[in-house]
């Protein structure tokens, strides 16, 4: 019987990573559904945006305030998981505070109280996180494409992080108590500069409702953190974890640096070769031309910009920077993001229930994103430049209007006049070539 | 060039001049403003004149990957014809075009926007920068999205003016969180889609809260976007948009 929450717990446990590592693989799945891109490049590049943008936060920190309170949240995150770990491993063994024992004392005491510290620090950031998004309601948060689920995953995260911080401080005020008074198991362990506060709280509790308090809290907070892991997969929080590998498949050329089609070079090669012979068959192992200039649905776009469209955080920075978005547009390269993962998600599940894609009569274009928004693009890179996280954006636009184009020839009817110009008078006005001097002998 | 060829000559480099310099009357000027320099400081220059082609910078923004590069292998068969080594343009767009996507399909140049060619032409000591009528002037920059975020290039049009001796005042937006003009992409040539307001307007009115004289621009579609921006705020009689060749070519009345 003395075992059963060492099984409950490896249970829980096993279940909680087990479901989490499924999701994880429907996302790689899903994220493969896209065009292979290769990414071999640059890797001193790469490896160095990962240290200055995803672990040094740097593009954070452009806009200081919410820039520093993530700092806090995302140092204290990532440190207070050492103390998950000794949880993890006191919870399989039945151990209490496993890591006192092999810790020298004073490193022990010194760990806890950073961590307390670090707890109170996460509350009060995420605290501030939710006045600025509920109380200042700042613009970032409150546009079209935040209303219902992107809204409330928001606050949901918020919520989370509160409740696991303030179990975290229970359970060691509890642990506190229970200490003092001498209970069983319960060692001389920790400095608790924070929990220290809330002790006074349980002042003449017995020793029974205190272990029950610290237990609850102890169980509740590492059940927490189990499904806080597996709402990752339904949440923009995912990017705690893809921050890091789209940083690092980022874009590493300069912004203004387009990707030329090599399909078309190819066939434009052909054109322009007198040699020639435009009705000769396809040489051999020729490489066809794509079935598809650019994108209309989600798996026309690359790899990347799939990962792109998982890590967004929804922060709405790129919005915030849009020219179009700005002067009331409809784009906003934010919902371009959300709309390209909401769509992959569709296609996903389609493939769990059909075992394969079936054909459900929507696309990307048009069901998703319309043509007034990719239409209202500069191509000016703000967005490009204000992600935290080297999401791309404008890549997906340009793809989708190269689809539009090139497929469809359903540009605006003015572009088709420049595009017409720029063929006859290689100018998108329509001059004549040959003025081209004129300059010169005017006044 | 085809002058420069038959002589048996190489110059020192080759002006691009770009389909906005060779057609368009407001920006004529900026090209002149830049030849007049190029010739006061002895450069020896050459343009393609009709034989240049749009880059296909706005076919390719626009989505028509094929008519782009035509476009650009047709001109980069004439600009190897001519084995171009190096150029400077005036435009960020074409500057973009040639610098980063024409390498792909074997053009490969050192190219430099104006404003870095007469940064570099002033640290030579070949070209004189002088404050003259500027002096003092208040005067705002905004940032090409092409040049800027594009390319990383912030620096060397403010260095121009700050040799012009001007008081530069930022907006709020500048650098690499400087607001698009709104021609970019294409929209240049067609209307824009619906809104509340016009972009370049909205740029207008930031540079105009910085009480300008002049706003600096260093892109004729920058320019052509502030100059109407200026015009729809009614404030042409006050504040002036000049392209930073045009400023130090007026500055000592060349
Ligand atoms: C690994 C631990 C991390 C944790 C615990 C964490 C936590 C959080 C939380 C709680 C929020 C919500 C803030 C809000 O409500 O506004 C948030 C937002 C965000 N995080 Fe993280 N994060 C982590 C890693 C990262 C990394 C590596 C990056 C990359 C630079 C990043 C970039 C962002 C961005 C861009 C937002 C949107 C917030 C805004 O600008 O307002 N995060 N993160
Ligand atoms: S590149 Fe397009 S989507 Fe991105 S900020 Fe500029 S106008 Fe907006
Ligand atoms: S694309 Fe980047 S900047 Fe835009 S909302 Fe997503 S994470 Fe934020």
């Amino acid at each position: 019987m003395q075992y059963i929450p060492n099984i409950l717990f490896i249970i829980a446990l096993v279940a909680g990573i087990g479901y989490f590592a499924m999701n994880i693989r429907k996302i790689i799945r899903n994220i493969k559904l896209g065009q292979e891109v290769d990414a071999s490049d640059n890797t001193a590049q790469r490896w160095s945006n990962v240290v200055r943008i995803a672990l040094g936060q740097s593009k954070m920190v452009v806009r200081p305030i919410p820039g520093l309170l993530h700092v806090i949240v995302y140092v204290g995150f990532i440190i207070i998981n050492i103390e998950v770990l000794e949880i993890i491993i006191d919870g399989i063994f039945g151990t209490h505070r496993v890591l006192f024992s092999i810790l020298p004392a004073g490193l022990y005491n010194f760990l806890i109280a950073s961590f307390e510290i670090l707890a109170f620090l996460v509350l009060v950031g995420v605290i501030l996180f939710w006045t600025r998004r509920n109380i200042q309601k700042l613009k970032r948060f409150w546009a079209n494409e935040m209303k219902g689920w992107p809204k409330n995953d928001g606050n949901f995260i918020l919520y989370f992080e509160m409740v696991l911080m303030v179990l975290f401080l229970t359970m060691n005020a509890a642990d506190q108590s229970l200490q003092s008074l001498g209970a069983a198991h319960y060692v001389q362990a920790g400095s608790f500069p924070i929990s220290q506060f809330i002790a006074p709280l349980f002042n003449g509790l017995s020793e029974g409702t205190l272990i029950a308090i610290e237990r609850g809290a102890w169980w509740l907070h590492i059940l927490g953190i189990l499904v806080f892991l597996n709402y990752l997969y339904f949440s923009k929080h995912l990017h705690i974890i893809l921050a890091f590998p789209n940083v690092y498949f980022g874009k590493v050329v300069p912004k203004g640096k387009f990707k030329n089609l090599d399909s078309v070079t190819n066939e434009v090669k052909m054109m322009m070769d007198p040699n020639v012979d435009p009705f000769a068959a396809p040489a051999e192992g020729a490489t066809e031309a794509p079935a598809k200039f650019g994108a209309s649905d989600a798996m026309d776009l690359s790899r990347i910009q799939l990962l792109n469209a998982y890590t967004c955080t929804e922060c709405g920075r790129c919005t915030d920077e849009c020219p179009a978005n700005i002067t009331g547009k409809k784009l906003s390269p934010r919902k371009i993001m959300m709309d390209t993962r909401d769509r992959l998600e569709e296609i996903g599940k389609n493939i769990n229930k059909n075992g394969e894609f079936k054909p459900d009569g929507k696309q990307l274009l048009d069901d998703y994103i319309t043509r007034e928004e990719l239409w209202a693009c500069t191509t000016c890179n703000a967005c490009v430049e204000a992600c935290p996280v080297s999401i791309d954006p404008l890549s997906i636009i340009m793809d989708m209007r190269q689809y539009l184009v090139m497929e469809q020839s359903a540009a605006p009817t003015e572009l088709n006049v420049a595009m017409t110009n720029i063929e006859n008078n290689g100018a998108p006005w329509p001059y004549n070539q040959m003025d081209r001097l004129n300059w010169k002998d005017e006044n | 060039m085809a002058e420069y060829m038959a002589q048996g000559k190489k110059p020192e480099v080759l002006f691009w001049v770009g389909c906005a310099g060779s057609f368009d009357d407001r920006a004529k000027k900026i090209t002149k403003a830049f030849v007049k320099l190029l010739n006061k400081a002895n450069i020896d220059f050459a343009v393609l004149g009709t034989e240049e082609s749009c880059t296909g910078d706005p076919a390719k923004r626009a989505g028509n990957e094929f008519l782009f590069q035509m476009q650009a292998m047709t001109n980069i068969e004439v600009l190897n014809g001519y084995e171009i080594k190096k150029i400077v343009t005036a435009c960020p767009h074409c500057f973009n075009t040639i610098k980063n996507e024409y390498p792909g399909l074997g053009g490969n140049y050192e190219i430099m926007h104006h404003t870095q060619f007469l940064k570099s032409l002033m640290e030579e000591g070949r070209l004189k920068v002088e404050g003259g009528k500027f002096k003092g002037k208040r005067i705002t920059f905004h940032d090409p999205c092409y040049l800027g975020r594009a390319n990383g290039e912030y620096e060397a049009p403010r260095e121009l003016l700050k040799k012009l001796e001007v008081e530069l005042v930022e907006m709020k937006r500048c650098k690499s969180r400087g607001l698009c003009c709104g021609a970019g992409g294409a929209q240049m040539f067609k209307e824009p889609e619906p809104g509340n307001k016009d972009i370049n307007v909205e740029r207008t009115e930031e540079a105009l809260e910085t009480a300008p004289k002049i706003i600096a621009a260093a892109c004729p579609f920058c320019n052509t976007m502030m100059t109407d921006g200026v015009k729809a705020k009614h404030a042409e009689d006050d504040v002036q948009v000049l392209d930073i060749a045009e400023m130090i070519a007026n500055a000592e009345d060349l």
